[in-house]
């Protein structure tokens, strides 16, 4: 059969699919002649950055992925890892950042949407999700449209998916004015004896559709992901898909049922690149051919070509191989659920990824480069100038410690962030331990109380000043925080942000942010299982602040152990983990009260935070504390403040070291916690702590209606709680 | 007591309602799927629960109020077998004719998640009869179409007739329902339908138990 080719392949089309010359020379020695326009547009869409990886994977490689109870790693839809009871966490944090800036509604559902479909790919039940979003500046034109837009379509899908939204980080910075992030994270719940991949087994099998049908939506939505953004971004709405969570719910429910009957050799989503990608990975993964008649395939629209089938990015999708025996019944399911289920294709041994259309063969390509062969870049790279050195001491004092604090706890970072997480159902399921406002969210998996932990973590301005420091505290940061709630961390997402790699500069943060990664996550036990990567972010040259997000799972034997941040009782004994900080670099005091955005972020010493964290998980599990909260953003005072705010009790505070109190109460140093206990105990984790080599020291205690620091501040807690609470509804009701 | 939960595809808390169910009375109930045309034989207690039946694209309920199960769940209703509605449940109930009023987009035009303080306004109904008139309960709510409305003189039948069974106490109205109304029956007393969620209030897990008397009461009334 010949190969029709009535589009002539000119240089400007191949640039007008993202390829360069060099890739497009590398297309016809690989097939060793003129590819058809299908074929250009299946290349386009496997090489393109976003599904290629080809200027990370280098750098992803030296990531630590293993631990003993990884299941799976990198490489599959999601990572999946064991907690026991032949129970296995299956999860992963994607980004949908350049469709959620060009149509924020549609751009986040269907981020929910995706990332709920890898998870539930693999077998598993979604039972949390997660988001880790930065907009531009407060005072940015399109800020608070973008703002409402994200976050009605983040609870728009969830909501109506039916999983409970528990957790997650919002920061607002003007470099993320003309490109805002929204990285969407879900866990999902499977046996650990019966995870599915898109591994394709046996010859001569039905590869069947599942799911909506083919429209011409989100065309090109992957090759757009992979290029930066400059006026004619309005003009890439079409390029958006359309969320349908209703749809996306009942293909849930009908995997869930195929599952159950045992139906599936294989499955794959079909999500970036739609039918091409999901055909191939399947094919190439299973060292099998695959041959696809398109005219089987569903179609939302008639007149389609082949190359807006394959390059069709429609929601809601699924590609499976099927055991040929179950064909009945699993058809029978995709009806009672009233979804499309057509045969359209078969596995083949000739490792030919082949296209049928209207009776012509429109493509026949090998199916192992496609994927393969990608082109993979040594990008060159530029090691990030290291940041001058900030003395605490040259840091002033604020003249009004109360008027700091207060512009502190109401800044857009910190500020309380309810009007965000009330448009999220957080409670469907019936199982959420721990709702969205504390140091991780808490979901019960089992009857005898086992629960997971969950958290998202990144503090950009860190990562901008340090990537390699930076990217350390991310991990850190997300670890200390499941520790915090009393959780065993077992493994991270990584949803890696960045600018454009063919700036030696931005590759420069990319290199470095991966090193901090890789050291932390192995010192710390704490493996990358999934991830994804998101560059480009740019407009008019100028980078988003690099932000790789850290999503983290823990587990915990019984949910009725774990710790909150709420102080519980008048006269329990406040104690610093940790003891005292000086770091005051990058600090939110710096940048909120003196205006200023410099010095070096806090050192990460891995194996002191592996000691204290051991320590507070083992005095969660002990029950010795009445509440446990991390110190971070805005540091001691504003941990304090925390407490307080979520308990609406006071306490004062004494015992801090001689000099100025400003270096104390807002150094963000790492790996500290305040913690509470009985009056009786405090001695008793002094006394455990000390051997331990974890310093802790008793600061003050819970009790009135002010926070009292020593002689510096004394702020009732109505006020704070107030000022907290305001920002985040005045400005989204246009009132700041 | 043999209960039943209907299920519409799109519906996502009967789960969270079987488990309260399973809870209180100590028998599961029967999933019915909806294109069914009859309930179990000796059905007590229909449960339509909360979730977005068939997405909500049109009203919220009214292609659910319309299928087939719903001739069987009307002629039960007849008969006087009870049948609660929770949320979407509401909704269906409301577009199914079998509760009167209509629940429109929130006052505040967001989707809302958050534990109201919920008063007891009527005992003696086969859900309260374990709880006092005048109790007031935390219990979580979540949905973006909880607004009641009713005509004037719907409201004061319903008034009147002691047929408002919950209403969100005191400055504690979600979503701008009139007379701050949170859950009402019919004119039988069978028929209830509330927009909050008792059924994510049960257990310590969930922050208190406070509404698992509200599933202790089909005890009384409905194995009666």
């Amino acid at each position: 059969m010949s190969i029709p080719n009535e589009i002539p392949i000119t240089p400007e089309l191949v640039a007008e699919h993202g390829l360069t010359e060099e890739e497009y020379a590398k297309i016809l020695e690989l097939i060793g002649r003129e590819p058809t326009f299908t074929e250009l547009g299946i290349f386009s869409a496997m090489w393109n950055e976003h599904c290629s990886y080809k200027s990370s994977k280098k750098w992803l490689r030296t990531l630590p992925t293993k631990a003993p109870w990884v299941i799976h790693g990198p490489g599959e839809n999601a990572g999946v890892i064991d907690i026991g009871d032949n129970q296995a966490i299956v999860f992963k944090m994607e980004s949908h950042n350049h469709p959620s800036y060009i149509e924020p509604y549609q751009g986040a559902t269907t981020g929910v949407g995706g990332i709920l479909r890898d998870v539930f790919t693999m077998g598993a039940r979604p039972i949390a999700a997660l988001n880790s979003l930065r907009f531009g500046s407060p005072e940015h034109p399109k800020t608070r449209h973008l703002v409402s837009g994200v976050v009605a379509g983040i609870a728009g899908y969830g909501n109506c998916f039916g999983v409970p939204t528990v957790g997650g980080e919002v920061n607002f910075h003007a470099r993320y004015d003309g490109n805002i992030l929204v990285n969407a994270m879900a866990a999902g719940l499977a046996d650990a004896d019966r995870i599915f991949t898109s591994e394709a087994r046996g010859v001569g099998l039905p590869v069947v559709y599942l799911g909506a049908k083919t429209g011409r939506d989100g065309m090109g939505g992957a090759t757009m992901a992979s290029a930066e953004f400059s006026d004619d971004t309005e003009e890439k709405r079409p390029t958006v898909q359309v969320g349908d969570p209703f749809t996306e719910k009942c293909l849930m429910e009908a995997c869930m049922e195929l599952y159950e009957n045992d139906c599936v050799i294989a499955i794959q989503d079909m999500g970036a690149a739609g039918l091409t990608c999901s055909a191939v990975e399947m094919g190439a993964k299973g060292n099998l051919g695959i041959e696809l008649d398109l005219d089987k395939v569903p179609q939302r629209e008639p007149g389609m070509s082949a190359y807006e089938m394959m390059l069709s990015e429609s929601q809601e999708r699924m590609l499976m191989v099927l055991k040929p025996e179950k064909r009945e019944l699993a058809e029978s399911i995709f009806n009672k659920w009233g979804l499309d289920f057509a045969i359209v294709g078969k596995t083949t041994d000739d490792l030919k990824f082949r296209i049928l259309h209207h009776g012509d063969e429109v493509a026949e390509l090998p199916i192992k480069e496609l994927g393969d062969e990608a082109p993979e870049y040594d990008r060159p790279w530029k090691e990030p100038q290291a940041p001058a050195p900030l003395l605490p001491e040259d840091v002033p004092e604020p003249e009004d410690y109360e008027a700091a604090i207060l512009t502190m706890i109401s800044c857009p970072d910190m500020a309380d962030k309810s009007w965000i997480w009330k448009q999220y159902d957080y409670l469907v399921q019936a199982n959420t331990a721990q709702i969205p406002g504390g140091d991780a969210a808490v979901i019960r998996v089992h009857e005898n109380g086992k629960a997971i932990a969950l958290c998202a973590d990144v503090t950009p301005r860190y990562v901008e000043a340090d990537p390699f420091e930076g990217a350390k505290q991310a991990v850190a940061e997300c670890w200390r925080n499941l520790s915090a709630v009393g959780a065993k961390p077992l493994a991270v997402t990584d949803n890696l942000n960045f600018g454009n790699p063919e700036r030696e500069d931005i590759m420069g943060q990319f290199v470095m942010a991966i090193k901090g990664i890789a050291l932390a996550c192995s010192k710390l036990e704490f493996p990358v299982v999934s991830g994804n990567v998101s560059l480009y972010n740019e407009t008019h040259g100028r980078a988003i602040l690099p932000t790789p997000t850290i999503g983290g799972v823990g587990v915990m034997e019984d949910w009725r152990k774990m710790a909150t941040i709420a102080f519980k009782q008048e006269g329990d004994i406040i104690l610093l983990i940790g003891g005292h900080g000086r770091q005051l670099g990058q600090s939110i005091y710096l940048r909120e009260v003196l205006g200023r955005e410099d010095g070096p972020p806090p050192i990460v010493d891995l194996d002191l935070e592996k000691k204290r964290g051991d320590f507070i998980r083992a005095g969660i599990h002990s029950g010795l504390f009445t509440a446990v909260h991390d110190i971070s953003d805005g540091g001691l005072a504003l941990a304090l403040a925390e407490m307080a705010i979520a308990s609406r009790l006071g306490a004062q505070i004494s015992f801090l070291p001689p000099g100025p109190a400003h270096i104390p109460l807002f150094a963000e140093d790492q790996a500290r916690y305040v913690v509470t206990c009985k009056p009786g105990d405090a001695e008793r984790i002094i006394a455990i702590a000390d051997p331990a080599g974890v310093p802790a020291m008793r600061i003050g205690t819970v009790g009135g209606d002010a926070l009292e620091l020593e002689d510096v501040a004394n702020i009732p807690v109505a006020t704070l709680k107030a000022r907290h609470e305001a920002w985040l509804r005045a400005y989204m009701e246009g009132e700041v | 007591m043999k209960s039943a939960i209907i299920e519409f595809p799109g519906i996502n808390r009967e789960n969270d309602m079987a488990r309260a169910l399973r809870l209180a009375t100590g028998h599961a109930p029967e999933p019915v799927w909806h294109t069914g045309t009859q309930l179990p034989a000796g059905t007590d207690l229909v449960v339509i629960p909360g979730g977005f039946s068939y997405g909500d694209y049109l009203r919220c309920g009214a292609i659910a109020a319309r299928s087939p199960i719903m001739e069987a769940v009307r002629a039960a209703a007849a008969r006087g077998v009870k049948v609660l509605g929770v949320c979407n449940g509401f909704q269906i109930l409301t577009e199914a004719g079998l509760l009167p009023g209509a629940l429109m987009r929130n006052a505040g035009l967001r989707f809302v998640c958050e534990t109201v303080r919920l008063r007891v306004e009527n005992d003696s109904t086969f859900f309260t009869n374990r709880l006092k008139k005048g109790d007031v309960l935390p219990c979580p709510v979540a949905h973006h179409d909880g607004n009641y409305f009713a005509d004037d003189e719907t409201l004061k039948r319903l008034e009147g007739e002691g047929r408002v069974v919950f209403r969100y106490a005191k400055g504690s109205n979600p979503n701008g329902s009139m007379a701050d109304i949170a859950g009402i029956m019919n004119e039988g007393g069978n028929v209830i339908g509330m927009m909050p969620h008792p059924e994510d209030r049960v257990e310590e897990l969930h922050g208190g138990s406070e509404c698992l008397p509200l599933f202790e009461s089909l005890l009384e009334e409905v194995m009666a």
